[in-house]
């Protein structure tokens, strides 16, 4: 799950880390507000979306008294942004972060992630910040610097330090920076992130270690256990499909072709969108039903798809171990019941129960075209699909 | 031979007196694998399928002998779970639970180094040696007894394999299931060691998935010390970047996990990738007829 830069800063803010002083607003006159209130003689206004590259694509503007804070909050709300990680649709803004300026003096990167080569937690640091790390670690390798965590003692302090020397932080804002880092790592752990990113972390002309940025995900596995992560989700910042199956533990994403599917393991998911791709054909969507899906799950499911206007063919696609086929074919029956189904379905079981999953179907009287295999299914969806 | 588990496995099944795992210890049992106990806390001296229930693992380790265990425990338990087993010095733990944050396993995976314990999992279909022991969820009637080693980090995408292998006639040493999480017991190296090293498997099939670099790592020790022929696909070559595919461990991030990349470094390591899931099981054959194998390896 991910949470907005300005709720970021929320939760750092509380872990010590130091963040810039700064209010959300949802309207212009919020914004005018926010900015009288921070009562700083420069005002930056950024555009909070779930994406970044933000200000390149012109939402984050520094405004100089309040009309300019005025000018800017009203062209950037409802603007809609396009990033490199937005895709060519974009993400319209209708929250801003209004925050006070600073003295910046240089710009450095922090990030806290799982190594998954170690297995541990790990926390990296750059003295070029400002840029995607990405880039830095494909041009600069040697300017990244990682401190593998333990878990049992958690970053200890002389880490935090020697990440701080490494990126030539200087040696009076040293005990800063390691409070700064200790806490993002806290922080870390306590809200089980799975990306917790500063980047930039600034240096100040007053002697500060700033967070000017925030980037924090969740586990999607861990929000159980993160009542007040959880109050952070906004809604307006995902594919209302996809909010749809979350409601039924149903791992869902949309995409853009015109083949709906409904499989079991994503492994076998993502595998039955590569074979459409293979034969020609676009999915609409990645949709795992899972392991332990009830039939109301999967009639749930199938109405997600069926309730995409771009869907015009359907392919089943199980492979019972833990998911029993009966249970799977219960359910596309009581959907296509429920909401009609006038386009092609074609249906691949295979695994547990699966005979009297196909009984099921068969006594079900439905227009169901049948499949042998996977191959065999996207082929035939296909085809059918490329007719209508 | 087989790797991991065999005829004379002995498994108890962790949260057993959940609906899943009745349901998958009923199917264990019919296969013949054997079910010594079971443990779910406050049900100790109930029993089901048959099979006793413990209070704790320690207890149904002490009365049974068993070696191995099997866990369903709902997600926010299974670090717990895992660790009970550890501690009750099991050789082996096969975690099929699904969901289990990923700083809990990062716990445990560190909780684990030194002790003799090998986990399996999470997330994962578990391990069967056809016709001896099955330890999981996968339909047991799609394998056969043979000579090729399956490991994979999906579970549906191993019953594909599977199912195609023993189609055509060629059985199966042991198929395991490492798991589509970030933070698992054991890797594809790990299994590719069991399976070089077991005298009875000829070939192996390792199917991976975008995210990581887990293929990349397995494939340079492929090269370098395998000596049977190793064929393998990938899962999610269409998958957007940055979107996570339901397996918490299947997501590319920073440019890096590409099905692309992955295939790059199987192909140079000389790993024949399959370009569909659906030619797994003939990308193995023509494999097994370069090498001269095909026939030594055809089991019916």
């Amino acid at each position: 799950m991910n949470i907005h830069e300005y709720q970021g800063k929320e939760i750092l803010r509380k872990y010590g880390v130091k963040v810039p002083n700064g209010y959300v607003a949802y309207t212009v006159d919020e914004a005018v507000e926010a900015a009288d209130k921070l009562g700083t003689s420069v005002t930056v206004v950024k555009a909070q979306i779930h994406a970044g590259g933000r200000g390149k694509a012109g939402g984050v503007k520094v405004a100089k008294n309040l009309d300019e804070v005025r000018t800017y909050a009203n062209e950037i709300l409802g603007k809609t942004l396009v990033t490199h990680q937005t895709g060519p649709e974009g993400k319209e803004v209708k929250r801003l972060l209004i925050e006070e300026g600073c003295d910046i003096q240089k710009e450095y990167y922090v990030g806290v992630v799982l190594d998954r080569a170690t297995s541990r937690v790990v926390m990296m640091a750059s003295e070029e910040g400002g840029t995607e790390i990405e880039e830095v670690a494909a041009e600069t390798p040697e300017k990244i610097f990682k401190e593998i965590i333990d878990p049992v003692v958690g970053l200890l302090p002389y880490q935090a330090r020697r990440l701080a020397f490494n990126i030539n932080i200087p040696d009076e804002l040293n005990g800063k920076a390691v409070k700064f880092m200790m806490g993002l790592y806290q922080a870390f752990v306590d809200k089980d992130c799975s990306i917790a990113e500063i980047n930039p972390l600034v240096t100040t002309g007053d002697g500060e270690v700033l967070a000017l940025d925030a980037k924090m995900n969740f586990d999607d596995n861990a929000l159980y256990r993160q009542k007040d992560v959880i109050e952070y989700r906004d809604l307006d910042e995902e594919d209302e499909k996809e909010i749809e199956a979350s409601k039924y533990d149903l791992s869902y994403v949309a995409l853009d072709g015109n083949i709906g599917c409904m499989v079991n393991g994503a492994g076998l998911a993502m595998s039955t969108m590569d074979i459409i791709k293979h034969y020609g054909g676009e999915p609409a969507n990645f949709l795992d039903v899972g392991g332990g899906a009830t039939a109301e799950k999967v009639t749930e499911a199938f109405k997600i798809i069926l309730s995409d206007k771009n869907v015009k063919g359907i392919f089943v696609n199980i492979f019972g171990g833990i998911m029993k086929c009966d249970v799977i074919a219960e359910g596309v029956v009581a959907a296509t019941k429920e909401v009609g189904l006038n386009l092609p379905l074609v249906v691949r079981l295979e695994g547990t129960n699966v005979d009297l999953g196909k009984k099921i179907l068969n006594e079900s009287g439905l227009n169901i075209i049948p499949a042998d295999s996977m191959a065999d299914g996207a082929e035939k969806i296909v085809s059918l699909v490329k007719e209508a | 031979m087989s790797v991991y588990v065999n005829k004379d496995t002995k498994v108890i099944v962790q949260g057993i007196t959940g609906g899943t795992a009745r349901f998958h210890t009923k199917q264990m049992l019919e296969y013949g694998t054997k079910i010594v106990g079971g443990v779910t806390p406050k049900k100790g001296g109930t029993e089901v399928e048959g099979v006793p229930v413990f209070n704790t693992v320690k207890d149904a380790v002490d009365t049974t002998g068993a070696t191995a265990s099997v866990i369903y425990v709902p997600a926010p338990f299974a670090a717990d779970a895992i660790v009970e087993a550890v501690d009750a010095e099991l050789d082996l733990v096969i975690c099929i639970t699904e969901h289990i944050p990923v700083l809990d396993m990062v716990k445990v995976k560190r909780y684990m180094e030194g002790k003799k314990t090998r986990l399996i999992g999470p997330n994962c279909p578990g391990v069967i040696s056809p016709d001896e022991c099955k330890i999981g969820i996968m339909p047991g009637y799609i394998h056969t007894k043979g000579h090729i080693g399956v490991v994979s980090r999906s579970g549906t995408l191993t019953y594909e394999a599977v199912h195609q292998l023993s189609q055509a006639g060629y059985g199966q040493t042991s198929a395991v299931g490492i798991g589509g999480d970030p933070v698992n017991g054991t890797n594809f190296i790990d299994v590719l060691k069991a399976f070089n090293e077991d005298p009875e498997t000829y070939a192996v099939v390792m199917i991976g998935e975008i995210g990581g670099t887990a293929e990349e790592e397995a494939a340079e020790w492929v090269k370098a010390n395998m000596k049977k022929p190793v064929v393998g696909f990938i899962g999610g070559a269409t998958a957007p970047p940055g979107k996570r595919m339901g397996h918490a461990g299947a997501i590319i991030s920073g440019g890096k996990g590409t099905a692309e990349e992955k295939i790059r470094v199987m192909n140079e390591c000389g790993i024949a990738v399959a370009e569909t899931p659906s030619v797994i099981g003939e990308t193995m054959i023509r494999v097994l007829e370069e090498k001269g194998l095909a026939e030594k390896c055809k089991t019916h």
